[in-house]
């Protein structure tokens, strides 16, 4: 009898296996932007922490840590190596997409644990804008257009999931999101899933 | 020791006996209908009703009370939906009794069914438990009342292994006239259990967790107790289960029976000396643990530990490349991000309930296996601590 597949791509299992960039020194890292998001409770949590090349506009190096499962382990491994001397705003448009591309993808199921490294780490490059009195230069999360066609933003996403859009095509009855040329599919689907769990998340 | 599998997952479900493998490979051709006439039904009849007779002894019951259903699951449904039943020429039917009382840390085929059942307006009430998980028979004498048709209480838990005290509370259910049903599907073949003892009305036990096959449970149901089928269209299993026997299954399980009237006790022995080990060489060589479950009125075979700082699916995953097989509480690993209900009701905070382990052991198991299992653990919850948001001790 053969021996049955891993639910998780060889890339995610190797990330998962061997960690990258973990902060074992969280006291004594001298950050210039820290990010920290999820809750333990709801079953995972999420700390990134970034130093800044200031000349350069670049992460110079990125660490992180979490209480989470395998896929957001292996997401935010991948994360901290494609980071490492981005530019501050590339790294901040960085979205679960592009990790999980580099992952080699995630089961469907998994995805939503995946979200919580880029988004520690958008919290952290505002922060150092914040430390640096750049605060003109902070990008409300809320601000970003998900769905092009129908110009629908992570923020109606998240409202329309309070107000209680459980699927995909219950989103689309409420924000038309995904109705046009529906290439959003997918980051909305990571968005509803997301949001379902930062709310919904029974403790 | 390099060893390809260690299989700690017997909760779940268990290797197939090699005497039972055995006997369905011999009796494979046996495809005669149960309830023909000719010959080759008759051979399949009279092995159905020596499986039969095999599962009644067991449990100190009579062959005419055991109904052969196709799992656990469809037992404990079939108990269950029995309740709504609005016919009035139903032997369930009642005027006034309404309401049905169960746990918190039911298995949720249970809790899903009394779900459905309050949908369709029969009231449902829980009983809570405490912090080793168990129920309090005050608060069932409390929730108790006139209205109360039945009561489903599990006699041992599958993810913390507690043990309630169904002879207790069959007592209680009764004085007040209620019907009384326990979910053994964990309990029978690894502990003594006898329905006479306890005084149950209904009972329900499953094939795969005792070494039979998957697809076959069965439920004893008390001489004179109401019953209402949940499958109908059949005179089999005595009107109370629509259907044509799954004769090989049922074969299976009479042989895994078997086997555990043999092998039980010795393997109980084991299965104790087994986690004790487990449970020292957890303790010696990890700090911070929690161990979860009643210390002494607990399943022979399950350990259920929850590790500070540390989350669920990563343990199973890294357990599961070095060939260890356990399983967690938390259902995130199937696809919910839902703690572990049964954790969550025993009082412990939610981060426990995300961070439990269970380590149910087998008849297969050896020393060697808990030796090697004692030698990655700590490696393992190291690692994943050392990248913990919420593990702080390594700093000191």
């Amino acid at each position: 009898m053969t021996q049955a597949s891993w639910a998780y791509t060889d890339t995610v299992k190797e990330h998962f296996m061997n960690p990258r960039n973990i902060l074992m020194d969280e006291d004594g890292y001298k950050e210039d932007g820290k990010g920290v998001t999820g809750n333990v409770k709801c079953g995972d949590e999420m700390i990134v922490v970034i130093k800044v090349d200031k000349e350069k506009g670049i992460i110079a190096d990125c660490k992180w840590k979490t209480f989470g499962c395998a896929s957001a382990i292996a997401s935010t491994s991948v994360l901290s190596e494609m980071v490492k001397g981005m530019k501050l705003d590339d790294a901040y448009n960085l979205s679960a997409k592009d990790i999980n591309r580099e992952l080699g993808g995630l089961p469907d199921h998994k995805v939503h644990c995946s979200v919580l490294g880029d988004k520690a780490l958008r919290m952290a490059i505002n922060d150092y804008y914040v430390r640096n009195g750049m605060e003109g230069k902070i990008k409300k999360e809320e601000e970003r257009v998900v769905c092009k066609c129908m110009n629908v933003t992570d923020q109606e996403i998240e409202h329309a999931v309070l107000e209680g859009a459980r699927t995909f095509y219950e989103l689309q009855e409420m924000t038309k999101v995904g109705t046009g040329c529906g290439e959003c599919e997918q980051e909305v689907t990571q968005l509803l899933e997301a949001y379902k769990t930062k709310h919904f998340c029974e403790v | 020791m390099s060893p390809k599998e260690i299989y700690m997952d017997n909760n779940a479900t268990t290797p197939i006996h090699p005497e039972v493998k055995k006997v369905m490979i011999e009796t494979m051709d046996v495809f005669g209908n149960p309830s023909s006439l000719h010959a080759s039904g008759r051979q399949a009849r009279q092995l159905v009703e020596e499986a039969r007779e095999e599962v009644a002894s067991f449990i100190g019951a009579s062959p005419e009370e055991i109904m052969f259903a196709g799992s656990g699951s469809e037992a404990n449904n079939t108990v269950l939906s029995a309740v709504t039943c609005q016919r009035k020429q139903c032997a369930y039917h009642q005027e006034g009794v309404n309401e049905i009382i169960t746990s918190t840390i039911e298995h949720p085929c249970v809790l899903e069914a009394s779900k459905c059942l309050q949908e369709r307006g029969v009231n449902v009430l829980y009983l809570g438990v405490d912090e080793y998980g168990k129920v309090s028979l005050e608060q069932l004498r409390d929730l108790l009342t006139e209205r109360t048709g039945l009561v489903s209480v599990m006699m041992a838990n599958n993810e913390i292994g507690t043990v309630q005290d169904i002879k207790g509370i069959a007592e209680i259910v009764h004085e007040r006239g209620a019907v009384f049903h326990t979910d053994a599907v964990q309990a029978v073949g690894k502990i003594p259990v006898n329905v006479r003892e306890l005084d149950v009305d209904f009972l329900t036990l499953s094939g795969h967790k005792m070494y039979g096959p998957k697809g076959i449970g069965a439920l004893y149901v008390k001489k004179d107790a109401p019953f209402c089928p949940l499958i109908r269209g059949g005179h089999q299993e005595r009107g109370r289960r629509a259907g044509t026997e799954n004769t090989l299954g049922i074969i299976g399980l009479g042989k895994a029976i078997e086997m555990r009237s043999q092998e039980m006790k010795s393997d109980e022995k084991h299965l104790l000396e087994l986690k004790a080990a487990l449970k020292k060489g957890i303790e010696e060589n990890i700090p911070d643990v929690l161990f979860v479950g009643h210390p002494t009125d607990c399943l022979p075979n399950t350990l259920n530990v929850s590790f500070e700082g540390a989350e669920g699916e990563a343990i199973i995953l890294y357990l599961d490349l070095e060939g260890i097989a356990v399983s967690t509480g938390s259902a995130c690993a199937s696809g919910s991000l839902d703690p572990s209900h049964v954790i969550l009701a025993i009082g412990l905070p939610a981060e426990c309930a995300h961070g439990s382990i269970r380590i149910s052991l087998g008849r297969e198991n050896t020393m060697e296996e808990i030796a090697y299992m004692i030698d990655v653990f700590p490696r393992v919850i190291g690692k994943i601590r050392d990248m913990s948001t919420v593990y702080k001790r390594r700093l000191q």
